[in-house]
C-alpha cells in the first residue's frame, strides 16, 4: 500500500516536472519569438554591416527552394487539378470544380506544403547550424566582441525562414492558380471574367485574412522553433543535441498542426 | 587571453554568417528576389480585390424574402445564368423578415428593369441560387437602393406541406380504422345483425319472421296464403262449371251447331238456295243466248232495213209492216230484259228469307 501511494506520488511529480519543462520551453521559444521580431522591427538590425549576411540568408534560403518547389507544387497542382475536374465534369458538377480547386489547393494544400518544404530544406538546416556555432563557441566569441549573435546568426535564418516560406506559398499559390485557369478554360482569354468572379466568391474578406494569417504564422513556426530550440538547450543536454533537433521537429509539427487546425475552423465553422 | 573555442569537428564546423564565402552580385540578386515577391504579393491583393470588385461602382438592391436560408454574403445574384450582382450584408427587416443586400456593379445594371422579378430558389443539390428575371426590356432601369420582395421558388419547401398533407391522410385513415372508430362500429353492427339474422332464418318463422319482425304478423301472412289457395280451389270449381256449360253435351256451342250446320240448319238451306240459283243462272244464259241471236238477225234486219231504206223511195208499202216487226222485236227485247231482270236474283232482291 505504502509503496503503491509512493510509486503514484513519484509518477505524479515526474510528469509535473515534465509539464513544467515543456510550459518552460514553450515559453523559451514564445520569448525568443518576441525577442526576434522585435529585433527584425527595429531600423538597426538593417544596418549596413549586418546587412550583406541577412540578404544573403534570405537569398539562399528562397532561391535555392523557389525554382524546386514551384515546379514540384506545379506538378502536383497539375494531378490534383485534373482529377477534380474530370471528376466534377463527371458528375455533371462543373461550377463547383473551380472553386473547389481554388480552395483546396490554393487555400490548404500549398501554405502547409510550402512550410514543411522550407522546413526541410531550410529552417531544420539553419537551427542546426545554430546548434553548431553554439557548440562552437561563436555566440561567446561574438558576445566578448561587442556583437549581437542573435542580431548576426539568428535574425537572419529566422527572416530568411519567413521569406522562403511566404514566397514559396506565394509563387505557388499563383502557379497554381494560372494552371487551374489553364486547365478549365484552356488558351484563351474569355474565361477570365468568370474565374476572375469564382476566384473573388472564394477569397472573402475573411478567408483571405485566415489565408494570410495561416501562411504568415506557419512560416513563423517552421523558422522559429528550429533555431530556437537548439539556442535555448542547456549546456546539461549539449551531449544530446540530436534529442533536442528531435525535440525541435516535434515541437515545430505541433504548431503547424494546430495552425492548420485553427485556419480550418476558422474557414468552416 | 582570449577564452579557447572547443575545436570544432570537420562534419559541424560552421562558420559565421560574417565568414561565409561571398556570392556574386549578392545584393542584385537579393534585391531582384525581394522584389519580385513584393510584386507578387502586391499584385496579387490588387487581384484578389478586383475579383472581389473593389474597383466597381456599385448599386444597390435590397431583396425582402421571408427567410433568409441558404442565403450567404459573397453570393451571386445572376440573370439568365451569368453572375451580375453579389450578395454584401444580409439582415433582419422591421418586420421580421430578411434583407438581403446586393451590390450590383453599374456596367451591369441595365439587365434589371423596373419590372424585373427577384426568385430564391433551394435545390436539392447544390447551393440556393438567387435568380432576375426582366420580362420587358423597355421599362425604366431599376433605381439605386430599390427594395424588392424576392420570389420563393423552393423544391425542397414543398416537402413540408406534402409531409403534412400525408400525416393528415395517415390520421385520419388510422381514425377510421381504429377500434373504436365509427367503421369499426358499424361493421361490429353488421356482423351482429348477420348473427341475429342467421339466428331467425333458423328459427321456426324463417325469413318471413324475420323480415315482419313478430309471430303474429307472419301468422297472418300465412292465414292469407291459406285463404288464396282456398279461394284459389274455386275458382277453380266455377271455371269447370263454366266450361261444361259452355261445352258440355247440353252446352250452347253444340246446340248452336246443330242450328247452324245440322240437317235443318241455315247452311243447308242456303246450299238449295244457291243450288236454284245456279239454274236461274243457267236460264239467264240461255236467255241471252237468244238475245245474241235475235241480235245477229236484228243485224240481218237492220241490214236489210238498210236495203229497205234504199229502196224505201221506191217501196214504202212495207214500211209498217216493217215498223210492226221492229216494233214487237223491241217489245221482245224489252221483255226479255225484265224477264232478266225479274230472274236475277242479287240485282233486286236484297231480302234473304230463311225457311
Amino acid at each position: 500500500m505504502e509503496e503503491s501511494s509512493a510509486s503514484w506520488r513519484g509518477a505524479a511529480q515526474e510528469l509535473w516536472r515534465w509539464a513544467q519543462r515543456w510550459a518552460a520551453g514553450w515559453w523559451r521559444v514564445i520569448h525568443l519569438g518576441a525577442q526576434i521580431l522585435a529585433l527584425a522591427l527595429s531600423p538597426s538590425s538593417y544596418a549596413k554591416a549586418l546587412r550583406p549576411g541577412l540578404l544573403r540568408h534570405i537569398y539562399q534560403d528562397t532561391a535555392a527552394n523557389l525554382a524546386w518547389f514551384t515546379l514540384l507544387s506545379a506538378l502536383i497542382s497539375l494531378v490534383l487539378i485534373r482529377i477534380v475536374v474530370v471528376t466534377a465534369l463527371s458528375y455533371g458538377l462543373t461550377q463547383y470544380a473551380l472553386e473547389m480547386v481554388v480552395r483546396v489547393l490554393v487555400l490548404e494544400i500549398i501554405p502547409i506544403t510550402a512550410a514543411l518544404f522550407a522546413a526541410l530544406r531550410a529552417t531544420i538546416a539553419n537551427g542546426a547550424e545554430v546548434a553548431a556555432l553554439r557548440a562552437q563557441g561563436e555566440f561567446e566569441r561574438q558576445q566578448a566582441s561587442g556583437a549581437d549573435p542573435l542580431r548576426s546568426e539568428v535574425l537572419p535564418r529566422v527572416l530568411a525562414g519567413l521569406v522562403a516560406v511566404n514566397a514559396l506559398a506565394l509563387v505557388a499559390g499563383v502557379v497554381t492558380l494560372v494552371l487551374a485557369y489553364l486547365l478549365v478554360y484552356g488558351f484563351t482569354p474569355w474565361g477570365f471574367a468568370g474565374y476572375t468572379h469564382t476566384v473573388g466568391r472564394v477569397f472573402t474578406p475573411a478567408v483571405s485574412l485566415i489565408f494570410a494569417l495561416k501562411t504568415f504564422f506557419l512560416s513563423l513556426a517552421v523558422s522559429l522553433i528550429p533555431v530556437a530550440s537548439v539556442l535555448y538547450d542547456t549546456g546539461r543536454r549539449r551531449s544530446s543535441r540530436t534529442s533536442a533537433e528531435l525535440q525541435a521537429l516535434v515541437r515545430m509539427s505541433l504548431a503547424v498542426l494546430v495552425i492548420e487546425a485553427a485556419s480550418l475552423a476558422g474557414n468552416y465553422y | 587571453m582570449e577564452p579557447s573555442p572547443p575545436p570544432p569537428s570537420p562534419q559541424s564546423a560552421v562558420p559565421p554568417t560574417a565568414a561565409l564565402p561571398p556570392v556574386a552580385h549578392l545584393q542584385a540578386k537579393a534585391t531582384l528576389l525581394l522584389l519580385a515577391v513584393g510584386l507578387l504579393v502586391v499584385g496579387a491583393v490588387l487581384y484578389l480585390l478586383y475579383a472581389r470588385g473593389a474597383f466597381e461602382t456599385t448599386q444597390r438592391l435590397v431583396l425582402v424574402a421571408e427567410d433568409s436560408e441558404g442565403v450567404s454574403v459573397g453570393m451571386d445574384l445572376t440573370f439568365s445564368g451569368f453572375p451580375i450582382g453579389r450578395v454584401r450584408r444580409i439582415e433582419l427587416g422591421e418586420e421580421g423578415n430578411a434583407r438581403i443586400l446586393v451590390d450590383i456593379p453599374k456596367k451591369d445594371a441595365h439587365w434589371l428593369r423596373e419590372s424585373s422579378v427577384f426568385t430564391l430558389v433551394k435545390g436539392l443539390v447544390g447551393g440556393t441560387g438567387i435568380r432576375a428575371y426582366s420580362g420587358v426590356r423597355s421599362d425604366p432601369p431599376l433605381a439605386d437602393g430599390a427594395v424588392r420582395k424576392v420570389l420563393a421558388g423552393d423544391a425542397t419547401a414543398e416537402i413540408p406541406k406534402l409531409v403534412a398533407a400525408a400525416r393528415d391522410l395517415i390520421q385520419n385513415l388510422s381514425a377510421l380504422t381504429a377500434n373504436d372508430s365509427a367503421l369499426a362500429g358499424t361493421l361490429g353492427n353488421t356482423q351482429a345483425m348477420t348473427g341475429q339474422l342467421s339466428g331467425r332464418l333458423k328459427s321456426p318463422q324463417g325469413a318471413l319472421g324475420l323480415l315482419l319482425g313478430n309471430e303474429q304478423d307472419a301468422k297472418k301472412v300465412v292465414q292469407t296464403l291459406e285463404r288464396t289457395n282456398a279461394l284459389l280451389l274455386r275458382l277453380d270449381g266455377l271455371a269447370g262449371r263454366a266450361d261444361a256449360q259452355l261445352f258440355g253435351p247440353q252446352g250452347i256451342t253444340p246446340r248452336l251447331n246443330e242450328q247452324v250446320l245440322g240437317p235443318k240448319g241455315l247452311v243447308t238451306d242456303s246450299k238449295a238456295t244457291v243450288q236454284q240459283l245456279n239454274g236461274l243462272l243457267g236460264d239467264a244464259r240461255t236467255a241471252l243466248t237468244d238475245v245474241r241471236g235475235t241480235l245477229q238477225k236484228l243485224d240481218a234486219v237492220l241490214v236489210e232495213a238498210q236495203g229497205v231504206a234504199a229502196n224505201t223511195r221506191s217501196a214504202t208499202t212495207d214500211l209498217g209492216a216493217l215498223r210492226g216487226e221492229v216494233e214487237s222485236g223491241l217489245r221482245k227485247v224489252e221483255h226479255l230484259v225484265n224477264e232478266i231482270n225479274r230472274k236475277w236474283p242479287f240485282a233486286r232482291e236484297t231480302e234473304l228469307k230463311l225457311p
